[in-house]
């Protein structure tokens, strides 16, 4: 196989990689945003919250890799509720002002809280041996992780997808976040579907944020670092659709490693740029319908 | 009494100057003669101010959130160091008004493009032009200095008379001189009946098209200024330090002053110096002590602003004083 062909094929499978922890972590916030229209810019700290569950679970109790993920998960997804409950619901009706500077807030909080408890040095994880190494595809080998990865997260979007299209839990929240009133004259409990997916989306995060370290690293900063990057996917995307996420996630990872690695030093200068012409061209997002 | 005359009544009485007003100016006299090693970390803190009172016009009166004001802030801190360090063009006067007219310019354009824009896409695209700008100053290191900073930047004494030194007294009061005009004409604008129609725009922009306000030119309008005055804010910090590096567009930089503005309290002019002087002075003395905690602090002030103290600082002061006239009728 020629050398171009080679480095092409890594670049689109390493953003593969990539654009799937995007996705995981920012399907959750598609949502509650779609539906709340809340801007949840503290997003990022369920997902640094995992990540920081999944290490401490292997290194200080020596839970195994894959079950440490699923208890980091359900973890968070617990303790994300009394932050809801509490801090984001008496915002609601504010303005975008108001709930920026809380979530600003509460990852400052988080990240000097997190410095105290885990201090600020990356912390390292040991991912399981079965997954470490190249696997062989046959034509090439690959990356064990990142392969385990983009598997992981075709079929969190597969499941995630039968949930929000063929269920009565998911219809109801595509009825809530199409229109909330609506949905609530006809009987539908708004705000516990809200609680809910609330809860779903930072169990998601964390999963990403626990699948994340490997490849991302994990440092006290995650939140600050990323804030941008999860929101800027659920915007390009539209808010409230898994389908939108799911292609931001893909373009915008795919574009992001490929420019990192093509011009280092052009940085992020590319997922920016790629950003604001998306949404100069279309203020709500791929496939969002109202802003 | 006719409807004209009326108006011009109100108008009269809204910006009638309070015996307060003076307050912050006699202050900032008084610390030079009290505090005389800390100019240089005074000045820092008057060029935050006209920063945050830039972003006063655009967040507190026209009701236009943004995540990317530093941008401005930037493009006129590398406008003067630039010219100063490649152009020879040291004359820190002209060089500052040049700061201001360019990061206006730009603010006039990209403000065309993006307050088209609402909610979360504004948002959005104020952000990711900001960093845009901030990768491109990275890039182009040749004329920026990149990562490394922009290095060469100098200044005549000011006037040809006041000497640039190591204490910042100069420069203090050369910041002062800046702020007041500034502020005269912030305070001015925010007074006239544009300001009552930016206020109009924040309330209700919907109303404000019906009664026949072109909503969208005044918006541009005010961003524009509020950009060019953030430029002359960024000259300032160039000129006052001598060097300009990347963090002048950086996100940080832009939620930063919007943090102070908010502690400060939001559209009230005297927020911005308020916030501007209680965060630097807590940062200067907390962050020497321990990062985390000052990090954590800054936080919870935050959550604690939104949740029950809208107004900010002198939000609290309102409250007090109310409190307090009807205690004592």
């Amino acid at each position: 196989m020629s050398q171009l062909s080679n480095i092409i094929i890594s670049i689109i499978f390493d953003g593969l990689a990539y654009a799937m922890i995007l996705f995981i972590i920012s399907v959750g916030l598609s949502v509650t945003m779609g539906l709340m229209g809340f801007v949840n810019l503290a997003h990022g700290v369920f997902a640094m919250a995992g990540g920081y569950f999944v290490t401490s679970l292997m290194s200080v109790a020596g839970v195994p890799f894959i079950p440490a993920l699923l208890i980091g998960a359900v973890g968070v997804a617990v303790v994300s509720l009394p932050f809801e409950r509490f801090l984001y619901a008496p915002l609601y009706k504010a303005g975008e002002l108001d709930q920026v500077l809380l979530c600003i807030g509460l990852v400052f909080m988080a990240s000097a809280s997190f410095t105290y408890v885990f201090g600020p040095d990356p912390v390292p994880i040991k991912v399981p041996d079965g997954l470490r190494g190249q696997v062989d595809l046959g034509f090439r080998s690959f990356p064990a992780y990142r392969l385990f990865m983009v598997a992981v997260g075709l079929s969190m979007a597969a499941g995630i997808w039968y949930g929000f299209e063929k269920t009565l839990i998911g219809a109801r929240v595509r009825a809530a976040v199409d229109n909330r009133m609506m949905a609530q004259s006809v009987g539908i409990d708004v705000d516990r579907l809200f609680r809910f997916t609330f809860a779903l989306g930072s169990g998601l995060a964390a999963l990403g944020g626990g699948l994340a370290v490997d490849i991302l690293g994990l440092s006290p900063s995650f939140a600050i670092q990323y804030l941008v990057l999860f929101l800027i996917v659920v915007a390009v995307g539209g808010l409230g659709t898994i389908k939108g996420t799911f292609v931001a996630a893909l373009v915008l990872g795919v574009i992001d490693n490929g420019g990192k690695y093509l011009w280092p030093e052009g940085g992020a200068f590319f997922i920016y740029a790629v950003t604001i012409v998306i949404l100069l061209l279309k203020p709500t997002g791929l496939y969002g319908r109202h802003g | 009494m006719t409807p004209d005359t009326k108006a011009r009544g109100y108008f009269a009485r809204r910006s009638r100057l309070k015996w307060w007003e003076g307050l912050p100016w006699v202050l900032a006299v008084a610390a030079f003669f009290v505090l005389p090693d800390y100019m240089a970390f005074g000045t820092q803190v008057l060029i935050t101010i006209i920063f945050a009172l830039s972003l006063d016009l655009v967040v507190g009166f026209a009701g236009v959130v943004t995540l990317g004001h530093a941008a401005y802030f930037g493009v006129g801190a590398y406008t003067t160091g630039m010219v100063s360090a490649h152009l020879g063009w040291t004359e820190p006067i002209s060089a500052l008004l040049l700061a201001g007219f360019v990061a206006a310019i730009v603010g006039f354009i990209s403000g065309a493009v993006l307050l088209r824009y609402h909610g979360l896409t504004l948002l959005m695209l104020t952000l990711a032009t900001a960093i845009c700008l901030q990768e491109f100053a990275n890039v182009n290191e040749d004329v920026t200095g990149g990562f490394d900073g922009l290095t060469g930047v100098g200044f005549e004494p000011l006037l040809g008379l006041f000497e640039y030194d190591l204490w910042g007294h100069t420069y203090y009061w050369y910041s002062m001189a800046v702020l007041f005009l500034v502020f005269v004409v912030v305070r001015i604008m925010v007074n006239s009946p544009f300001g009552m129609s930016l206020i109009g725009i924040r309330e209700n922009s919907a109303r404000m098209d019906a009664i026949g306000t072109p909503v969208y030119r005044r918006l541009v309008t005010v961003y524009g200024v509020s950009a060019g005055i953030a430029g002359l804010a960024g000259g300032l910090f160039a000129e006052s330090n001598a060097y300009v590096t990347l963090d002048v567009l950086s996100f940080a930089r832009s939620g930063t002053i919007l943090i102070i503005l908010i502690l400060g309290g939001v559209g009230r002019l005297y927020g911005a110096f308020a916030g501007a002087v209680a965060y630097l002075v807590l940062e200067d003395e907390l962050a020497k002590m321990s990062p985390e905690f000052w990090e954590f602090g800054v936080g919870l002030l935050l959550v604690l602003t939104v949740m029950f103290a809208r107004g900010g600082l002198l939000g609290i002061f309102d409250r007090l004083r109310k409190l307090f006239d009807r205690a004592a009728p």
